[in-house]
C-alpha cells in the first residue's frame, strides 16, 4: 500500500498544476510597457486626416487607449460596451484605427456608433509595434503623467470593466 | 551538323539575354545579402506573438511580416542583433524571444530540468542500493558444488 502513496501524490500535483494551467490564457503576455510612458507618436485623425492626435494632449488626463479594427471580430463584441462607456461620461476613450482603410472604419462608427473622443488612424501599424499591439483590440488605461497603468488584451467586457478598468481609472484620477 | 551550331549559338545567345536581363534587375547585393542573412538569424530567434508556437521566419501572419520589415529597416541602418532584439524586447516583453534570458523569473524555466536530473539520479542511486541489500548471497551446498562440479567435467570430457 505504501509504495502507491509516492506516485499518487506526484499524479495529483501534477493534476493540480494541469488544472492550474487550464485556467490561464496563454495569449494574454504580460506587457513590459505597464509602469511606463505611453510611446508618443502623432498620427492623423480619422474624421480629420489634417489634424494630428498625439498622447501628448492628453497629458493631465486619466484615459483609455483602445486598439480597434474593422476588420477585427473581436471589437464587435466590445464594441457596445465601449459606445455604454462612453455614454456614461466617467473616462475618455481615444481609439486608434490598426491597419484598416478609412472608408471601411468611417462607416463601422456609422453603424455602431462612435465611442471615440478621436479616433487616431494607424494605417501601417507601425504606432501598433511601438505599443506591442499583436492582437487587436487591445485597451490601454493612461494616468495624468501619460504612463500605461493596465493593458488589457482583447476584447473590453462588462466583466474587466468592473473588476479591473473601472476601479483603477477612479484611482488614477483621484491622484 | 550545321543546324547543331545554329541552335548552340542560338541557345547561348538566348542565355546571355537573360543574364543581362537580371543584371538590369539587380540590386546593390553586397549590402543586401547581409542584412537579409541578419533578419533571417534574428527572425528564427524571435517569437511571432499571434500564432504563438512559430517564429517569425516560419509564420504568415500579418504582424509577423510588420515585424520582419521592422527588422529590415533597423538591420539596413546597421543595428547590431542585441539592439534589435532589445527594441522588440522592450515592446512585447521576454516572450517575444524563443531563448528567454536567465533571470528571477525564469530560474525555474532554466533549472528546473537540471535539478530533475539530479533528483532522478539521486533517486536512481538510492533505489539501486536498496535493491543490493535485497539480494542475499544464498552459498551453495556441498551437494549442489559436487552436482557442479560433475556437471563441468563431463562438458570438458565432451
Amino acid at each position: 500500500m505504501k509504495r502507491f502513496i509516492l506516485p499518487l501524490v506526484l499524479f495529483l500535483v501534477m493534476v493540480a498544476f494541469l488544472f492550474v494551467g487550464l485556467n490561464l490564457d496563454p495569449r494574454e503576455v504580460p506587457s513590459p510597457l505597464v509602469g511606463k510612458p505611453a510611446p508618443l507618436f502623432s498620427l492623423p485623425r480619422l474624421d480629420n486626416p489634417e489634424q494630428v492626435f498625439s498622447p501628448k494632449d492628453m497629458l493631465g488626463k486619466v484615459w483609455l487607449f483602445n486598439v480597434w479594427a474593422s476588420w477585427c471580430g473581436a471589437c464587435r463584441d466590445e464594441h457596445p460596451i465601449l459606445v455604454e462607456l462612453s455614454k456614461a461620461g466617467i473616462v475618455p476613450v481615444i481609439g486608434m484605427d490598426y491597419k484598416d482603410t478609412r472608408v471601411e472604419a468611417q462607416q463601422w462608427l456609422a453603424q455602431g456608433g462612435n465611442p471615440y473622443v478621436i479616433t487616431a488612424v494607424d494605417a501601417d501599424g507601425r504606432v501598433g509595434i511601438n505599443y506591442g499591439v499583436y492582437g487587436v483590440p487591445e485597451t490601454y488605461v493612461i494616468d495624468k503623467k501619460g504612463i500605461i497603468a493596465y493593458k488589457q488584451i482583447g476584447p473590453v467586457t462588462y466583466e474587466s470593466l468592473r473588476e479591473k478598468i473601472l476601479p483603477l481609472v477612479k484611482r488614477l484620477q483621484a491622484q | 551538323m550545321k543546324s547543331r551550331l545554329t541552335f548552340s549559338l542560338l541557345a547561348l545567345f538566348l542565355l546571355m539575354q537573360s543574364f543581362s536581363v537580371c543584371a538590369q534587375d539587380a540590386r546593390p547585393m553586397e549590402k543586401d545579402a547581409v542584412v537579409e542573412v541578419q533578419v533571417q538569424r534574428l527572425s528564427e530567434q524571435l517569437r511571432c506573438l499571434v500564432c504563438q508556437n512559430q517564429t517569425l521566419a516560419d509564420s504568415h501572419a500579418e504582424l509577423a511580416q510588420d515585424l520582419k520589415q521592422e527588422i529590415r529597416e533597423m538591420a539596413t541602418k546597421g543595428m547590431e542583433d542585441q539592439a534589435i532584439i532589445d527594441y522588440l524586447v522592450v515592446r512585447y516583453g521576454d516572450f517575444v524571444r524563443y531563448r528567454p534570458p536567465l533571470k528571477s523569473t525564469t530560474a525555474l524555466l532554466w533549472l528546473g530540468p537540471f535539478a530533475l536530473l539530479i533528483a532522478g539520479g539521486f533517486g536512481l542511486l538510492i533505489t539501486l542500493r536498496k535493491r543490493e541489500k535485497q539480494v542475499v548471497d544464498a552459498p551453495l551446498n556441498e551437494d549442489e558444488v559436487q552436482k557442479i562440479s560433475a556437471l563441468l567435467k563431463m562438458d570438458k570430457e565432451a
